[in-house]
């Protein structure tokens, strides 16, 4: 029972969803409602069990071993539980997110700053990567490379500014749109309808329970 | 002994990586100080959007999801302070929400940012009447889902905790079909995708977007039909506020843009200089 149970509960959902996309009356509208409130309760939990999945993960790694980086675990858990405090106790409530309350002052002033500035830092090793990845090794690569060079480019002013002699219509950034708006779309529909496809099957197999490695066990 | 001399060749194929650091930072750095800003050409997709969002009649009601943390702040949050400019402009209704926790705390900061130019500086927005800040609501596209059915269910308390029933605007939405229009900015999962997806495909929802320079390319097959226009990175925010005429911070930082880009490719051409030149060497 402790696969057919949840094998079935996968198959009614899964179907009564597919039934209301297409009638989305009663019952089948109700339902899905009801389906969404669920959903919405479980991810609640889940977002707890990540929580102290982090808690248990950091502490293990700081107490246990003594490696330079342990440090960083206790910063983890210091910074989770500050925040945490601050946010539900010291900060007028449910009202914590609004401007001048001490949650708002650590998020403009600290949060907003370290984790654009953690952003921030992948400009430089983007272009440290790029300088040693971009070679021109195959026809491939090139042309892979050209298009790199154009839409580069052409997605800031000063590729006009170079090309301002050429026709209208071939200047660099009309040139990286057309790159965009063509090659790049057709790409990008061609991967788009490959994962439909992919996703469509493998819901049907969860819906008549051809796939249950979820479950877990053998 | 004495070490094998390399040549200057060599020492291209090798560029240290803080010399690239170096060079990046300053192209980044520098420009923030000029005050200095750039013509743009504007592309199809802003051009679309702005011509949309001009077509949405003076006082309608408008969603506006605002799905990104502070990462992605630098390209995204001038997007979303010109389209509060346009909102404020034509007096639209706003009802802001996010499927990202810090989503509507940047919107707050968005539309702060949008009240301090001069132009609006005698409109006075009335909370609960002109906009309303729902907060985040956990459960991804879930959330859009129900919000077809039912908003006020989906988003029973504002995000300072009023019940929504108490809220003004709140009292003639019932679901999505309700808006006129909407206007998300994405940075990621949950984002444009799953409103195109759950919104707008099985509501109807008419929406504009603005996403990340990296997830951009993969929001490009819905422009046209889903999307009713796209801005994408840096570039498509400045373009938006060229086109709408907000000028922003995405301007300004396009300067700097422009300068780093060209170091990249500067460097990428010494990198395949450098690799031919040694083949040809090792070859001959």
């Amino acid at each position: 029972m402790r696969r057919e149970i949840p094998t079935f509960i996968a198959f009614f959902v899964g179907v009564v969803c597919i039934i209301q996309f297409f009638i989305p009356h009663k019952p089948f509208g109700t339902l899905v409602d009801t389906f969404s409130d669920w959903f919405g309760i479980v991810a609640a939990f889940a977002i707890w069990l990540g929580v102290l999945n982090l808690i248990k993960v950091s502490l293990e790694k700081s107490l246990s071993k003594k490696t330079r980086d342990r440090w960083y675990g206790f910063v983890v858990v210091a910074s989770f539980l500050l925040i945490t405090v601050i946010g539900m106790f010291l900060s007028g409530g449910r009202q914590f997110q609004l401007p001048g309350t001490m949650f708002d002052y650590l998020y403009v002033n600290i949060y907003t700053p370290l984790s654009s500035t953690m952003f921030a830092i992948l400009a430089f090793f983007v272009a440290s990567a790029s300088y040693r990845a971009f070679r021109a090794r195959s026809w491939e690569a090139t042309l892979l490379l050209i298009a790199a060079f154009l839409v580069m480019l052409g997605r800031v002013p000063v590729g006009d500014t170079l090309t301002g002699f050429m026709p209208e219509g071939y200047r660099m950034s009309e040139v990286a749109n057309w790159i965009m708006t063509y090659p790049q779309v057709a790409g990008q529909r061609a991967i788009m309808i490959g994962i439909a496809l992919g996703v469509a099957s493998a819901s049907l197999r969860l819906i008549l329970g051809l796939e249950r490695s979820y479950l877990g066990g053998e | 002994m004495a070490e094998p001399q390399t040549s200057f060749i060599d020492r291209l194929m090798r560029i240290d990586r803080r010399v690239i650091f170096i060079f990046i930072g300053v192209a980044l750095i520098f420009p923030l100080f000029l005050n200095v800003t750039e013509r743009i050409q504007v592309s199809p997709e802003v051009q679309m959007l702005n011509d949309a969002l001009n077509k949405v009649p003076d006082g309608a009601l408008v969603l506006y999801a605002l799905d990104y943390d502070p990462p992605s702040a630098p390209e995204l949050q001038p997007m979303a302070v010109a389209a509060f400019k346009v909102a404020l402009k034509k007096k639209l209704k706003m009802v802001i929400i996010g499927l990202w926790p810090q989503g509507p705390q940047q919107a707050n900061m968005a539309l702060e940012t949008a009240l301090r130019d001069d132009r609006f500086k005698d409109v006075k927005l009335t909370y609960g009447v002109d906009y309303v800040n729902l907060g985040f609501q956990s459960g991804n596209e879930a959330v859009i889902q129900k919000m077809g059915s039912d908003i006020p269910t989906t988003f029973p308390r504002d995000y300072a905790g009023t019940p929504v029933g108490q809220i003004p605007i709140m009292k003639s939405i019932r679901n999505l079909g309700n808006f006129d229009f909407m206007v998300n900015i994405s940075a990621g999962y949950p984002g444009t995708r799953e409103w195109v997806q759950f919104g707008v495909d099985r509501f109807g929802l008419k929406m504009i977007s603005g996403s990340t320079a990296v997830q951009t390319p993969e929001m490009s097959p819905y422009v046209g039909r889903q999307l009713l226009g796209l801005m994408g990175g840096m570039r498509g925010a400045a373009e938006f506020e060229q086109i709408s005429e907000n000028p922003g911070r995405a301007l300004k930082f396009m300067v700097g843009q422009s300068v780093a880009h060209v170091i990249v490719i500067l460097f990428i051409i010494i990198g395949n200089v450098a690799y031919f030149a040694t083949r040809k060497k090792k070859g001959a």
